[in-house]
């Protein structure tokens, strides 16, 4: 099965990037090889294997409520390429 | 009074200890060297003279009144760029975040300063830590030391090149799937990748959080163990962190290897294509073996599936995490007419090409219909790569294997190449995959006389025989030692 630069593209839209026809192409051509080479995996017999997200057996635990040091909201809003009234502001979205 | 270039931090403490030099002479003379061999080398995004000569004056003031600055007091280090740095600038070599100042520091800059090291500036890497030759840097490529035309390796490709051309004393860098030791191989210096979990990964900027870790880049294996007794441990800041039972480090530095046993994965030696590469590896074991360790082959059975096992988890937790540039709290910002068409625009002119590669391969992996035949499948085979692992690891204390299967390549070498990429990835990613610690130690210089290393393995919180192993290899062969080969003194 092999991508299309046309799913390339619709893919592109649901994580919000803009390819030119070129960056479309190229990246589709290096997408068909490494799903190609993916290929591999498939011919393994893993029906029964347990998938492994994260290599440490830890459990999430909850701690006490506590204040502690935090960011101004100064320092939080410093980087921000647009702030009105102590919040970030972005373009009109209704 | 001597150059001081080249020395090892351990060198250099005794000569701050007893008052031979200052902090100041020494972060001076580096600084010097940056500015003599920038040109060539364009090892750092950002020089930060005068905060590192305001903190070594500290640290000479601390030490005139006779108190105790620190473990590695006034010792100048570089810091990869995806390190977030208080104030200074952190780009992770993007155009996304080319004037980002983080407002705090990541948890090992803290303990770092804590320990008196100083930070003369911020290493290059390709673009997030998406690449293996500093060539996807938004800004300029990093050149090896050893050869102008040759790539230092990557992603932290900047930092490794710093310390082989004398620029810092040690440097911190990240390693998702090698970026740490393969640029460490390529540049003849010493690269670590800790256990996953045992250093903080708080405010290091997220490549994929699964393999992500923050390493080391030294010049013998003494430093090696005084940076990881700084850098290691729980931080409530990270909580995948976990705290480590070692204590000191330099209590492994023994020279001593008797009665270890040392695997030698044979599917590794296959992805090598210098046969003075495996020569090297097989001197290595000729001398554990003559001081008393048993080398033998061992099987490692799913290392051909580890790249692309790792090529599918890296892209999705790639796109996952890069999902938070949308030109909102911090970095690049391109208006649009509205909030969606102002996401694309900031995401598409803020990332290079690999990013984007990266992430609508990872969307595409991660997407109804594609994640069970993909996404699943590799976090499968990821199982089964750590079971290989911990099987052979019941048996033997660590593994013995080449970490690069070439010398450093030529710029423009892997752009049409994938099956070195393949093989480059395929000796140092299982090791992420698995969580386990790995090092990259120099060992002899492959054809054209630029370095290659072997790469150890160990259980996971095993770093104790890596330290161990890597010492008496640095001890008893004369190939550990990087030669002094960069060009001329610049």
């Amino acid at each position: 099965m092999k991508i299309t630069e046309q799913e390339v593209h619709s893919v592109a839209e649901i994580a919000r990037l803009e390819l030119t026809q070129e960056e479309g192409q190229k990246i589709t051509h290096a997408l068909q090889v490494i799903l190609e080479q993916t290929e591999a995996l498939k011919r393994l017999e893993i029906s029964k294997v347990k998938p492994t997200v994260y290599v440490l057996p830890l459990q999430n635990v909850f701690s006490e409520d506590q204040l502690d040091k935090c960011l101004t909201q100064e320092q939080a809003l410093g980087n921000a390429p647009e702030v009105e009234k102590g919040c970030f502001k972005v373009p009109r979205i209704i | 009074m001597s150059s001081l270039l080249g020395l090892t931090a351990h060198q250099l403490q005794g000569l701050l200890e007893k008052k031979e030099i200052s902090s100041e002479d020494l972060v001076k003379e580096h600084l010097t060297r940056i500015a003599q061999s920038e040109e060539q080398i364009k090892a750092f995004v950002t020089v930060t003279g005068q905060e590192a000569l305001q903190q070594a004056r500290t640290i000479d003031e601390k030490r005139s009144r006779g108190e105790q600055p620190g473990s590695l007091a006034g010792i100048p280090l570089a810091l990869t760029d995806n390190l977030c740095t208080q104030g200074i600038k952190t780009t992770a070599s993007s155009r996304m975040l080319r004037d980002f100042r983080p407002p705090y520091n990541a948890a090992v800059v803290e303990k770092l300063q804590e320990a008196g090291a100083v930070s003369v500036g911020k290493c290059n890497l390709d673009e997030f830590g998406l690449g293996a030759s500093t060539e996807n840097s938004a800004f300029f490529p990093t050149h090896n030391p050893y050869g102008e035309q040759a790539v230092p390796g990557g992603a932290c490709g900047g930092a490794a090149a710093a310390v082989a051309a004398q620029e810092v004393v040690f440097a911190l860098g990240s390693d998702t799937g090698g970026s740490l030791r393969q640029p460490a191989s390529f540049c003849g210096v010493i690269g670590l990748k800790p256990t996953y979990g045992a250093v903080s990964r708080y405010g290091l900027i997220a490549c994929a959080s699964s393999l992500d870790q923050v390493g080391c880049f030294t010049r013998d294996m003494t430093d090696c163990a005084l940076v990881m007794n700084v850098i290691y441990g729980r931080d409530a800041k990270d909580s995948t962190s976990v705290s480590f039972p070692a204590g000191d480090f330099t209590k492994f530095l023994v020279n001593d290897v008797k009665g270890l046993k040392i695997g030698i994965p044979r599917e590794y030696l296959q992805e090598v294509n210098d046969p003075r590469i495996t020569a090297y590896l097989q001197q290595a074991a000729a001398k554990l073996e003559e001081l008393g360790a048993v080398c033998e082959e061992v099987s490692l059975p799913h290392t051909a599936e580890a790249a692309s096992c790792y090529n599918l988890i890296l892209a999705a937790e790639v796109s996952s995490n890069l999902a938070r540039y949308d030109g909102v709290q911090y970095g690049l910002r391109v208006q649009g007419e509205d909030l969606v068409s102002m996401y694309k625009k900031s995401r598409s002119q803020g990332f290079g090409e690999e990013v984007k590669k990266q992430i609508i391969l990872g969307t595409y992996v991660l997407s109804s219909g594609q994640y069970e035949d993909y996404y699943l499948q590799a976090l499968k085979v990821r199982t089964l790569i750590k079971e290989d692992f911990a099987q052979v690891l019941s048996k033997y204390d660590c593994l013995l294997t080449p970490a690069t299967p070439t010398a450093a390549f030529d710029f423009g070498a892997i752009k049409d190449n994938l099956s070195l990429l393949t093989s480059l990835n395929t000796l140092t990613c299982p090791a992420n995959l698995a969580g386990i610690p790995a090092l990259s130690l120099p060992f002899g210089t492959a054809a054209q006389g630029s370095p290659c290393g072997l790469q150890l393995l160990g259980r996971a919180f095993g770093e104790e025989t890596l330290l161990r192993v890597g010492y008496a290899l640095e001890q008893n062969t004369n190939l550990t030692q990087p030669s002094p080969a960069v060009k001329g003194e610049m």
